[in-house]
């Protein structure tokens, strides 16, 4: 199997951190604004003009945040396994840098739609907790975040905590589905519909377009601001080489 | 390859050999598991109608904590003597002599607990139907908590205290197969077939078997390589 030559030629530029930092630098304030228009506009479509919930009214709206957050921590993690697998098969670098700069995003992430879910969970479900498949799969996904952190905090030598890391992040990777299927097959057998959401009418355009503008939303802000992490990383990394030097005093001059 | 029955062999031989030397060590996790169990009837109710829907629970959650409570020294020796940088080294797959130190890790504690888990199913008031398709959904269930748990141990090996975030790193692994184990309990309570359950734990344990001693193996040579 043969790859185009700009991909293989984009391959090998990634194993270059100072590539990836200078690279990126431009996309940033793009990023961040796309992601801010994006996330404005689907917040007061959302907010201001969709129509309130026949049923819920209007604590629906949350759906604008839970539903986000909740698909960022998933393709979060989804991203940490990626780039396990890569540092593990090709040990790029800069694999491990994403790893260390985006667990944290993702755990805040997965904190964040559990702590929207108990939020959205109160008025509609009656509780602020209920042991629901997918309640309980977040909580697990939170649990093997804070496990990746903690691992990378414990060993001190960045390069075996890289290595460590990955081979943890690749192990959750795989158990995940495992995970999520039988969470939910224990709920089936254990809670026939304590609590049943009410049932999800088919969403009209007015409702799921801001859905899917915060969506886009949240996923430029995290990838600005994985980037922005990982270049703190690729900095604090590459400190002794020349070019991070002659950055710093640049920047500091410029101060 | 051809060396590998070799590999194993002489392994486990080592392993066994030390382990029945330190019989304290072995029966440690196994006094854990029935101090845990004791506990119950005693936070809870002794009461049978509220200890027996409860039992099967109650045992899987003690076997998860014995093992996770015997995981720290799973590798702990032999990176302090020098074996495992030994192991590292010389060049054959590491994964034998991780299978094998697994398999004697089994035998010593996995194992045991199965078979004590009739007589402590029994104390706790585990009805009797559910005695035997637990006590084989513990034989299917501990080598699969042995197995992810050695990944936990492997990655934590070179730290002085790991005990706690190794329970961070393995315990949500562990949940797939707790809710397998106690759903058999559940299934042969109400009368149900539980092969189909059995059978999954069966499969995860020969999923885990052959992926998760690639990944000890990979973790322990990062301990030994960077120290």
């Amino acid at each position: 199997m043969k790859f185009p030559a700009p991909l293989v030629r984009l391959w090998h530029r990634l194993g270059s951190p100072r590539w990836f930092f200078e690279t990126t630098a431009p996309w940033l304030p793009w990023l961040l604004g796309l992601g801010v228009a994006l996330l404005g506009a689907g917040a007061f479509w959302g907010l201001a003009l969709a129509p309130a919930d026949y049923l819920q009214g209007n604590s629906f709206r949350i759906i604008y945040v839970h539903v986000p957050s909740a698909i960022l921590a998933q393709s979060c993690y989804m991203l940490m396994g990626s780039c396990g697998v890569v540092l593990l098969v090709w040990r790029m670098k800069l694999a491990d840098m994403v790893l260390e700069a985006a667990a944290p995003i993702g755990a805040s992430f997965t904190a964040l739609a559990l702590a929207t879910g108990a939020v959205w969970g109160k008025p509609t479900w009656g509780t602020w907790w209920a042991w629901d498949a997918r309640v309980t799969s977040m909580l697990i996904l939170l649990f093997l975040y804070l496990g990746i952190m903690g691992l990378r905090q414990a060993l001190q030598r960045p390069e075996a905590a890289g290595r460590a890391c990955a081979i943890l992040a690749i192990v959750g990777l795989v158990n995940i589905p495992i995970i999520k299927y039988s969470v939910d097959w224990w709920l089936t057998l254990h809670q026939p519909s304590t609590f049943k959401l009410t049932e999800k009418p088919a969403m009209p355009p007015s409702m799921w377009i801001p859905l899917l503008l915060s969506v886009l939303g949240f996923y430029a802000l995290f990838i600005w601001s994985v980037l922005q992490s990982t270049r703190v990383v690729v900095l604090e990394r590459e400190r002794r080489t020349q070019w991070v030097q002659n950055f710093v005093a640049a920047e500091g001059s410029k101060a | 390859m051809a060396k590998a029955p070799g590999l194993f062999w002489g392994q486990f031989r080592r392993d066994a050999a030390l382990a029945l030397r330190q019989p304290g060590e072995l029966a440690n996790p196994l006094a854990f598991f029935l101090l845990v169990i004791t506990l119950f009837p005693l936070g809870v109710s002794p009461e049978t109608a509220v200890l027996a829907p409860l039992a099967a629970g109650v045992l899987w959650i003690a076997a998860l904590l014995a093992t996770l409570l015997s995981l720290e020294g799973l590798f702990r020796r032999d990176r302090d003597e020098g074996t495992l940088e030994q192991l590292v080294l010389h060049g054959d797959p590491l994964v034998f002599a991780v299978l094998a130190r697994l398999t004697v890790h089994w035998l010593g504690t996995g194992l045991p607990l199965t078979l004590l888990a009739p007589l402590l199913g029994a104390m706790l008031a585990l009805p009797e139907a559910a005695r035997w398709p637990v006590t084989l959904a513990l034989a299917l269930g501990t080598p699969i908590l042995v197995l992810l748990g050695g990944v936990g141990a492997a990655l934590t090996v070179s730290l002085r205290a790991g005990g706690v975030l190794l329970a961070l790193l393995v315990l949500p692994l562990f949940i797939p197969v707790l809710i397998l184990g106690v759903s058999v309990a559940e299934l042969a309570v109400a009368g149900l077939p539980t092969g189909a359950v059995l059978a999954w734990l069966g499969a995860g344990a020969a999923l885990a078997l052959v992926t998760t001693p690639f990944a000890i193996a990979g973790a322990l040579s990062i301990a030994v390589e960077t120290g």
